[in-house]
């Protein structure tokens, strides 16, 4: 009966192609400006690496100001970085099963055996827990160990895009690049990651595009390597040097710790509490104890990467699509209710009032579909423009704007439900109403 | 075949009540060939609704091939109708979109018949009314007699018990129209009862008892003779 209700429908909808039309570009507008939202929404509320979601902490402190908070508008939060002391402390707590420190910097590097020219990278300074933690993929090779952390050895770990412009896309493990005046071996190349939000390092946008190398943390302090995110600083200090930058209250690393299940996490948070306990001891840390670790979830929601802007919208394209169903109850309305001399006709000849109801549902379902269908071929232009638009300002608006298959199925389900609650009521009133007082208008 | 006893319909409004049918009593026998005449406004069209099933009454009751049809649920009626009622319309009422093999099985997709048998109903049903080979044709590539014919043979497609035609030839020339009523006489010796609301006395004439309405009641009726006897009729080629 599906496939005979199917064949009615399409006959129906071709009876009135301008109609039908006009219907499916109500459904689709709607959906096209839902799908466009929920594409950017999705995109910046997705937890990127959501399979540890509960495994993996940022590490914070309170170490500001004992008169303000660091943030106004959370005044109960601890500043999102640490100050390079506190973490170093803290990394040095066995309790994690993994544990990192790290900073963004900037560089040249120099593929001095290759024929390739030296160009600029952002470097990120961290330590090898970095890449299982994260769980980077690699093309070639791979991060490196604690010993090569402890040394620090001059290894390196490149970006797939870095490896193409160094060495032109080939197996560079092994080979050497040179940074400054320091030659370092590469041990690993990256395969394409680009978690979108960029949740392990927020500062500078949260869609920033990923570092072109890696390389151990402490030739940071080694190389005197500058920070290139976010230095916050609330204490007026003098730093005359790059150790007194070290040794300053400025916050600007970030800090990350693999903690597997519930009783770890409960000690590592002791472990951070008494550490700081003992710096009030010694006159540091005045604020009161307020050390937080964040899942991955809590952090992206801490760092406000969905914007509340972004959920207003939402609600402003359902009720755009709420307009456009209103719309089409209308012409359903005035479609089926022109058709009704057929609809009396049938039932006349035993159709019930479900055979009704159904055929004419399996019609709005129909109209649905198409307008989901034209509506996700809208909304991929919509994004086409955003990125046309938008795509030189932001690194990875391309990413932001792609439209995914969760996405897909999720329009393709809302437009069938949107047909589903448009077609409702006037496939109901059809089905109710008395077949001879249409039968009589023939 | 068909009984019904002191049937009573009242249309309602906020302001007046129309009693269209009032006290009505009619019984027609397997077989019977029934012309009811009246003139507008006296109830045919809603006897013929109530008749059909296409209306619930207010009171009185109704026996339709040995059931009580009276107060059927809407899901009920519509069976009843499927299965047991055969509809002809003045303005014959095919659907445009269908095909004529289409438009005759339309009763037997409600039934949910299998495919085959649906087939081969309807190559049966278009085959008395001589209209086989249209049977790819659409209404519109069709005369007006050969659409009434297309929605006699639907009627006749699932068998019904009986046969309700509301002005069957009304829309038709006269030509057509006596082809159109030849036919009907045709099935009606086949065995299939049919009760017909004509306005045409000289139709009326041909059935077998003509049942007049006036007000919602009859006021007279030509006594029943009998039925024909049952013959075989061979599928013949119409023009």
């Amino acid at each position: 009966m599906f496939a005979y209700d199917l064949r009615l429908a399409a006959l129906s909808l071709k009876r009135h192609p301008g109609l039908s039309a006009l219907m499916m570009l109500a459904v689709a507008l709607g959906i096209a400006v839902c799908t466009i939202t929920f594409t950017v929404y999705h995109a910046m509320a997705t937890n990127p690496i959501a399979w540890k979601g509960d495994q993996l902490y940022a590490v914070t402190v309170d170490s500001w100001d004992p008169e303000e908070p660091a943030n106004d508008k959370q005044p109960e939060m601890p500043p999102e970085q640490l100050t390079y002391r506190d973490a170093i402390a803290l990394k040095a707590s066995d309790i994690p099963a993994r544990s990192l420190v790290m900073f963004k910097s900037e560089r040249v590097v120099d593929p001095q055996q290759s024929a390739h020219k030296a160009f600029r990278t952002i470097i990120r300074v961290t330590h090898g827990d970095f890449f299982p933690m994260f769980e980077t993929p690699f093309l070639y090779g791979s991060g490196w160990d604690r010993d090569a952390d402890a040394g620090p050895e001059p290894v390196i770990v490149l970006s797939k895009e870095s490896n193409e412009k160094a060495f032109g896309g080939e197996n560079s493990v092994g080979r050497t690049v040179r940074l400054g005046d320091n030659e370092f071996r590469v041990v690993g190349v990256l395969d394409d990651w680009e978690p979108a939000p960029k949740f392990y390092d927020l500062n500078n946008g949260n869609f920033q595009k990923g570092e072109d190398a890696f390389i151990p943390f402490l030739w940071g302090e080694t190389l005197e390597l500058p920070a290139v995110g976010n230095t916050n600083c609330w204490k007026s200090q003098t730093i005359e040097s790059f150790r007194d930058f070290l040794n300053s209250e400025c916050v600007w690393v970030q800090m990350w710790a693999e903690l597997p299940d519930r009783e770890t996490r409960e000690r590592y948070q002791g472990f951070i509490d008494n550490y700081v306990r003992g710096q009030k001891t010694a006159g540091r840390l005045a604020r009161p104890l307020n050390n937080r670790l964040f899942d991955v979830d809590a952090w992206l929601d801490f760092n406000k990467v969905v914007k509340k802007d972004n959920r207003v919208l939402i609600g402003i394209a359902l009720l755009f699509l709420a307009v456009c169903l209103v719309n089409v109850v209308g012409l359903l309305l005035s479609k089926f209710l022109n058709g009704a001399a057929m609809t009396g006709l049938r039932r006349a000849l035993g159709a019930s009032r479900k055979d009704v109801i159904r055929q004419h549902m399996t019609e709005v379902l129909l109209v649905g579909l198409a307008g989901g269908v034209l509506g996700l071929l809208l909304a991929a232009a919509g994004l086409a423009g955003i990125r046309v638009i938008y795509g030189d300002n932001y690194d990875r608006y391309d990413q932001l704007t792609q439209i995914d298959p969760v996405v897909v199925l999720l329009t393709l389900g809302l437009s069938l439900l949107a047909g589903f609650v448009a077609g409702m009521y006037p496939a109901w009133r059809i089905g109710h109403t008395s077949p001879a007082v249409y039968l009589k208008t023939q | 075949m068909l009984e019904m006893k002191n049937v009573g319909k009242v249309y309602r409004t906020e302001l007046l009540e129309t009693h269209a049918l009032r006290d009505f009593s009619l019984s027609v026998e397997p077989g019977e060939f029934v012309a009811v005449t009246g003139p507008s406004g006296s109830g045919k069209t809603t006897f013929l609704n109530v008749t059909g099933l296409l209306e619930s009454f207010d009171s009185g009751s109704y026996f339709l091939d040995g059931d009580d049809v009276s107060r059927l649920d809407d899901d009920a009626r519509s069976r009843v109708r499927n299965r047991k009622i055969g509809f002809i319309f003045q303005s014959f009422n095919l659907i445009p979109d269908l095909d004529v093999r289409d438009n005759v099985e339309v009763p037997l997709r409600y039934r949910r018949m299998g495919a085959a048998e649906r087939r081969d109903r309807v190559g049966k049903a278009l085959d008395l009314v001589g209209l086989a080979s249209r049977s790819r044709h659409y209404p519109s590539q069709l005369s007006g007699g050969q659409q009434q014919r297309v929605a006699i043979a639907r009627a006749l497609a699932g068998d019904p018990a009986i046969l309700l035609a509301d002005e069957p030839t009304g829309n038709l020339d006269s030509l057509m129209a006596r082809q159109v009523m030849d036919l009907l006489e045709q099935i009606n010796i086949m065995g299939t009862t049919i009760i017909m609301v004509t306005h045409d006395p000289e139709l009326a004439r041909r059935a077998h008892r003509n049942v007049q309405v006036i007000d919602g009641q009859i006021t007279d009726f030509k006594p029943y003779e009998g039925p024909h006897a049952p013959v075989q009729l061979e599928a013949q080629a119409h023009a």
